[in-house]
């Protein structure tokens, strides 16, 4: 916005007479051009996100059950109903919404930090490595090109109790447990969920980091060296001070993607994830596809949604208070 | 400055292209199809032991149907897994098949969303009436009092399974009741060997609400009173559904990674491979087996067995019933297709192929030529299985129920004692979400 604007700043100095000239015809072909050219970006737009989103909003005030799903306009109005449900903490459908959503905020933090350490350290490595750094760089990002239902399936493969690769490793190879272990139900399915989504989502933070050191004028780092900073310090001061706005786009769109994370547990867990794994958008899932009964779980997505966007507003004001301090 | 209305209205051409072409695939399916070349879509559920099986199956009926009538059919098999949810996607958009398979257990769900051709007597006239099938299978189309959506095409019921050999090297006689079951269980488990008495598919949905069910009845507990209401958590319930819990918590005769079967499938394999000696499954493991090297001469088949002093019921009524899309163009030609599945000819064929028990009376089941196995699944059809109550909350009872039990399964596999309080408890808490939704 404010760049387009910055434009048509500079721009205007240089066609001087025709405003004044020509003030009655409206309508142009040059007036029109941005807007015709933006049309089908914006019809798309309507079509693929903001009309389902306002019909998932309409269908949680009604009572979309099975007696009504092939004659919606004859499903009663419920009002806030489906939200009273869904929020009712003393019935089991509320409290284990709570649950569900206290997992995967747990779920989130942890895939995002690490995903994020990795991604830097990752990056900072690679960035002052000569040699042998373009063929680590596609070798890091092999699990972001993979497509995602192959690599989690063979992580499921992985992870199978009785034949899997880890417990041949743990158990038949180090012997490191007499027990086989469970990996995909019981307590440990959160650890796998979690291992998986990092595997997965690294690559990204890797990916971003790495471009946004490369347009730090080396410059900066001579001028810092003959002046004696240490490595460590170039980077406290330099890398991490130079990337901050990189860095804030790139947690929200982490904690984003990461919170409506649904391709890792559905497929490595199916319908029905066991309660340790039981993260938000499977258990909605499950509430309105299993049960059918749609309404409910439209409600919960609104929930969900508005969680999501009270976080992206969050962070636009924090990040406008680090951005005015820079 | 010239380029830039020419960018615009290449742009806006585009945008009307692009659009045009959505909506003409949107209407593809009505077009191209006169009287002369009628294409049926028919979603099959997967009754072989793979999709491919089936496909073998189907495809040269199907050319004899299209031989007979003209009429050709897209064949789609859809595993169980995705059935349902495919189904309800259609019934939903009202872009489906014209005709496909469903769970008998569903037939009430879908019935009540309006999404099939209910079968009048004009219909129903036209499959050759409602007297040709078997009673106890017709009755699993639809509650009584209203046109049925779907009609029975293959019937099933569950029995034991159990292997021969292991049975004879350790001297032991199949089960008659659920007790000698567990004691016979116990004795032919050895963990270290990775051996096991019994094998059950632990994180499967819908095997574990038939379970429950079938257990329950044995212990004279109902999942539902009279008005329909949910009655989970009566006496008879909790102890049917621990009795089948135990079999991993208490008894642990069975291997603890079964809990992670999705598929009875995986079931049949721990079976047929001879890691576990004992298996309940429904009529079509006859094929599922052999499918998987197993002869039906290596296992013999008894009735499920009840508790001592138990009712002795010992399945459901199972089966796959077909049914017609509301919405198909070719009424006619779906109606033909089901005349054709339900016939005497094809039932013998298709119910021989899958070793189903066919659902007319104008075809003997003749799914195995082992007499004794013909007639024990015959028996207990007819003496042993009790329907599952014609409600709508059939659905939601095998998703709350079903869930339950897996979760209850997961926690005893993964090394938790399962008591009787945690069953209350876990039904409890199903019987609630069914009030909810």
């Amino acid at each position: 916005m404010a760049l387009t604007f910055l434009k048509q700043a500079a721009r205007r100095p240089a066609e001087p007479s025709p405003p004044a000239a020509q003030p009655a015809k409206r309508f142009t072909w040059t007036r029109l051009a941005p807007y015709l050219l933006i049309l089908p970006a914006v019809l798309f737009e309507l079509l693929v996100h903001v009309i389902p989103m306002i019909v998932g909003i309409f269908m949680s005030f009604i009572q979309l059950t099975q007696f009504f799903i092939t004659n919606w306009s004859a499903a009663p109005f419920v009002g806030t109903g489906n939200y009273a449900v869904a929020l009712d903490f003393s019935g089991p459908l509320g409290w284990q919404l709570v649950r569900s959503f206290l997992i995967t905020l747990g779920f989130t933090v942890l895939v995002v930090g690490i995903s994020f350490v990795f991604g830097m350290s990752a990056a900072l490595v690679l960035h002052r490595l000569g040699r042998g750094r373009g063929f680590l760089r596609t070798l890091f990002l092999i699990p972001y090109a993979l497509p995602a239902y192959a690599g989690i399936i063979i992580w499921k493969f992985i992870l199978q109790r009785d034949n899997g690769l880890l417990n041949q490793l743990l158990v038949d190879g180090l012997h490191l447990a007499s027990e086989r272990p469970f990996w995909l139900i019981g307590g440990n399915a959160f650890v796998s969920v979690v291992v998986v989504s990092i595997w997965q989502q690294w690559p990204f933070a890797f990916l971003m980091s790495m471009a946004g050191m490369q347009v730090i004028p080396e410059e900066l780092y001579q001028a810092a060296a003959i002046d004696g900073a240490s490595t460590w310090q170039q980077i406290r001061f330099i890398t991490m001070r130079m990337m901050k706005p990189l860095n804030a786009v790139l947690l929200l769109l982490l904690f984003l993607w990461t919170f409506r994370e649904f391709n890792t547990p559905y497929v490595l867990f199916g319908p029905t994830p066991p309660e340790a794994a039981d993260l938000l958008t499977v258990h909605i899932y499950s509430s309105s596809f299993i049960t059918w009964n749609f309404g409910l779980g439209s409600a919960m997505s609104v929930l969900l949604m508005l969680f999501l966007v009270v976080v992206a507003g969050l962070w636009a004001l924090w990040n406008r208070r680090v951005n005015r301090d820079a | 400055m010239k380029p830039q209305p020419f960018a615009a209205g290449v742009s806006a051409a585009l945008l009307a292209v692009t659009l045009g072409a959505c909506g003409a695939s949107g209407t593809d399916g009505e077009t191209g199809s006169g009287d002369t070349a009628v294409t049926l879509t028919y979603w099959a559920s997967n009754q072989g032991a793979s999709l491919e099986n089936d496909k073998e199956i189907l495809t040269p009926e199907l050319e004899k149907f299209t031989q007979q009538t003209g009429i050709k059919v897209k064949l789609e098999v859809v595993p169980w897994s995705d059935l349902t949810n495919n189904t309800l996607a259609a019934a939903v958009s009202g872009q489906g098949p014209d005709v496909l398979n469903i769970g008998n257990t569903n037939a009430t769900t879908f019935q009540s969303t309006g999404a099939f051709y209910p079968f009048d007597d004009a219909a129903l006239q036209k499959i050759g009436g409602k007297d040709r099938f078997v009673a106890s299978a017709f009755a699993s189309a639809g509650p009584a009092g209203s046109p049925p959506t779907s009609i029975p095409l293959y019937s099933q019921v569950y029995a034991l399974y159990y292997n021969k050999k292991l049975f004879a090297d350790a001297g032991l006689q199949p089960p008659a009741t659920w007790e000698e079951l567990v004691s016979t269980a116990q004795k032919l488990t050895n963990p270290a060997e990775k051996k096991y008495g019994v094998v059950i598919p632990g994180g499967t949905v819908n095997v574990s609400m038939h379970f429950s069910y079938i257990f329950s009845e044995q212990h004279g507990g109902a999942a539902f009173d009279a008005a329909g209401k949910p009655t989970f958590t009566s006496p008879g319930m909790i102890k049917g559904v621990k009795q089948y819990v135990d079999l991993v918590s208490a008894n642990k005769v069975v291997n603890p990674s079964a809990a992670q079967y999705t598929d009875s499938a995986q079931a049949a394999g721990d079976f047929a491979r001879g890691d576990a000696a004992m298996y309940m499954a429904q009529t079509s493991g006859i094929n599922v087996l052999t499918k998987n090297g197993m002869t039906p001469d290596q296992y013999g088949i008894v009735p499920i067995p009840a508790p001592a002093g138990g009712t002795k019921i010992s399945s459901f009524v199972a089966g796959t019933n077909v049914s017609i899309f509301k919405n198909t163009k070719h009424l006619d030609a779906a109606l033909k297709f089901v005349a054709f599945l339900t016939s005497d000819e094809e039932q013998a064929i298709l119910n021989k192929s899958y070793t189903t028990q066919p659902t007319v009376t104008g075809a003997n089941a003749s799914f195995t030529d082992d007499q004794e196995k013909l007639d024990a699944f015959t028996t207990i059809l007819a003496e042993q299985a009790k329907p599952l109550p014609l409600i709508p909350g059939i659905q939601a009872f095998q998703a709350n129920v079903g869930g339950a039990v897996v979760a209850l399964i997961g926690k005893a596999a993964t090394g938790t004692a399962v008591s009787e309080d945690d069953v209350k408890a876990a039904l409890e808490e199903a019987q609630l979400k069914m009030g909810a939704s």
